[in-house]
């Protein structure tokens, strides 16, 4: 019977749901279920985690003003020598995630898989799916070598399932000082707050890209996005430009969305874009270019100008609003 | 200041991404180009060094042809001089593999700063960067969007799910720079002509004192076992506007229960 551990990334007092996640695949493919976490005792409940039938976490503690790379990472390099060794290590594919996988990898010598979007057993082996030329074909993966196999899970790829089983045991554990690489001090954070329901849980997100031809016009999104209850997104063609901040991108390097509706406009549907949003439950995408690849995710594609369609619907819906309050 | 490049060099745009069917990887035939991803960071070490008001750009690319064409770009930018790891032995290496490269190669190179992308564009794995470092035993930034020098350190601003953080760092160090954070400029003509003298090393693995066993390339420690058609989406409907294509996008909200019926 396999053992997996999970990276249990905490933000703000909670568990992220991508943390979650990883308990929930890691539920059906092993029989104990250990997560590696990090914060001060008071900051994070993580007996929590045993609802998702995680029955132990080990509490790194507070970082204070360190990066979360070459503490957590060392950590887990010591308990892999100090514990019966898991058959793999599941990481979210988050900035901080990220960095730990690739600290670890290095550490201990194993390599990762990337951009994980399921797993499966496979004649006792765990085998990886990935989505590659933007989610049109499925790649399967497996490690050949020894050591408990890295794989880092784009968030959204998995059911949570809450079991509601016991609370999990929380372990304190106690890592040596990563020493030089360890140099880097966090001075401040800084929170981009917005309006309205965030990107990674709305149940629409209405989105724009280059299309839009300026700066000005990504508040045509915004407007949108606040009449249908959604948040507004981007492609990483108009967070490059400055257009938008860099929370807004959806993509390979940006957000996973998975909302009820997804509406793009001046977005062409490129493969790094496609993979951030192509599993929305519906899609809408507008468009002046008929070959756009946006076109063939879509359940509804308009081509036309986005200038003339956008506008029109903001109307649309605001007569609507208008009407139903008064009613 | 003296920086140091982690430049990847990848087939252009232009050629169809493919899949080698018997080996599974990706297939790199054809002229290769500089990674667009990295162009930033080439940018930014320039930026810095003029800053810095010292010291030069090295660019480093491991590759398994000698391939130097993505290299003359950067060095058309105004990079100093080029170090280049070229063997056959490095075909189908993983990241970690790539990362012992780079970590060997920064090693015989008196380099204050290391630069990366975040992501290259046609792996795409985000780890060499951060796992190189963890080799050098260096601090690491990953995702900057901002750098400055300040004394002995740097002043970093990395992004977040939610925002950025302010990061110090002290050095030598790796910073990985995400796309698009910087005007990257164009080569002048000077520049190209310039780039054509300028130095590139080419090493092997041996050169660097490696061993192909420890590069996990003789029995590669992962596999792509299989490639399947995805299942797609059931085609759509596609219409054209001629006016009133508002009216069908809030019919499809209406009949998804996203906004309500009556009017
Ligand atoms: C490693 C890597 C990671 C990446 N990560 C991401 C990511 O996370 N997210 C992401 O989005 N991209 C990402 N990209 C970039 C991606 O490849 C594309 O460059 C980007 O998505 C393009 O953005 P766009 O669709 O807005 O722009 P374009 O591709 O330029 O498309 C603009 C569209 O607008 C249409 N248009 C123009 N004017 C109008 C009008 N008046 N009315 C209607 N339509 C109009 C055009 O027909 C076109 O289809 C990544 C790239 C790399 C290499
Ligand atoms: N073969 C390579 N040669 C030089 N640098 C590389 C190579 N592969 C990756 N890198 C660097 O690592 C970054 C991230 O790449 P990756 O981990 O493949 O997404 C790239 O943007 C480069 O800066």
């Amino acid at each position: 019977m396999k053992t997996i551990w999970i990276l249990a990334e905490a933000r703000n007092g909670r568990i992220l749901p991508v943390a979650e996640e990883l308990a929930g695949a890691a539920r059906q493919l092993a029989s104990t279920v250990e997560a590696v976490g990090w914060g001060g005792a008071e900051a994070v409940d993580f007996a929590t985690l045993g609802t998702y039938d995680v029955s132990r976490v080990f509490r790194v503690g507070d970082l204070g003003d360190s990066l979360v790379g070459p503490r957590v990472a060392a950590a887990v390099g010591e308990m892999l020598e100090s514990h019966p060794k898991p058959d793999a290590i599941l990481v979210g594919a988050t900035y901080d995630g990220r960095d730990v996988a690739a600290r670890l990898s290095a550490k201990i010598d194993v390599p990762v898989l990337t951009n994980v979007i399921d797993l499966n057993e496979i004649d006792d082996a765990l085998v990886s799916t990935h989505a590659v030329f933007g989610g049109t074909v499925n790649a399967t993966a497996r490690f050949t070598g020894s050591g408990p196999g890295i794989f880092v899970v784009r968030p959204k790829s998995f059911e949570r399932g809450d079991t509601g089983g016991a609370a999990a045991e929380v372990v304190d554990i106690v890592a040596a000082d990563p020493g030089p690489s360890d140099g880097a001090r966090v001075v401040s954070r800084h929170v981009l707050t917005q309006d309205g329901p965030s990107l990674d849980s709305a149940e629409v997100v209405v989105a724009g890209g280059r299309g839009l031809g300026s700066k000005e016009n990504y508040r045509l999104i915004e407007e949108l996005a606040h009449l249908v209850h959604g948040a507004p997104g981007a492609s990483r063609a108009i967070v490059d430009a400055g257009w938008v901040p860099y929370s807004h991108q959806v993509g390979q390097t940006g957000k996973t969305v998975k909302p009820e509706v997804y509406l793009a406009f001046g977005i062409s549907g490129a493969t790094q874009h496609l993979v951030g949003m192509k599993d929305a439950k519906h899609i809408i995408a507008v468009d002046r270019d008929p070959s756009a690849p946006i076109f063939r995710v879509a359940d509804l594609g308009v081509v036309g100008d986005l200038a003339q369609v956008l506008p029109k619907l903001i109307e649309a819906l605001r007569a609507r609003g208008s009407h139903e309050s008064t009613n | 200041m003296n920086v140091a490049v982690c430049v990847k060099q990848i087939p252009s745009a232009e050629t169809p991404l493919a899949f080698d069917p018997t080996s599974k990887t990706l297939v790199r035939t054809g002229p290769l180009v500089l990674d667009e991803s990295d162009s930033f960071s080439v940018e930014m070490a320039l930026r810095l060094v003029e800053q810095s008001g010292g010291g030069d750009v090295t660019l480093i690319s491991v590759v398994p042809d000698g391939e130097t064409q993505g290299l003359r770009t950067a060095l058309a930018m105004g990079a100093a001089r080029a170090v280049l790891v070229s063997d056959p032995l490095l075909s189908g290496l993983d990241a970690l593999g790539t990362a012992k490269v780079l970590a060997a190669m920064v090693r015989r190179l008196d380099a204050d700063l290391v630069l990366a992308g975040t992501e290259s564009s046609d792996g795409y794995t985000g780890t060499v960067p951060v796992q190189m470092a963890e080799l050098l035993n260096y601090p690491a930034v990953s995702f900057v969007r901002h750098v400055e020098i300040s004394g002995d350190h740097l002043v970093t601003e990395r992004q977040t799910e939610e925002g950025f953080e302010e990061v110090t760092c002290p050095l030598p160090a790796v910073v990985s720079v995400t796309a698009g954070v910087v005007e990257v400029r164009y080569p002048s003509f000077k520049g190209i002509m310039a780039a054509k003298s300028k130095p590139v090393e080419v090493l092997t693995v041996a050169d660097l004192g490696l061993e192909a066993d420890s590069l996990g390339i003789a029995g590669a420690r992962q596999e792509v076992i299989a490639l399947e058609q995805a299942e797609l989406r059931p085609s759509g409907e596609i219409i054209t506007d001629s006016g009133d294509a508002f009216e069908t996008i809030v019919e499809r909200l209406v009949s998804w229960n996203i906004i309500s019926e009556h009017q």
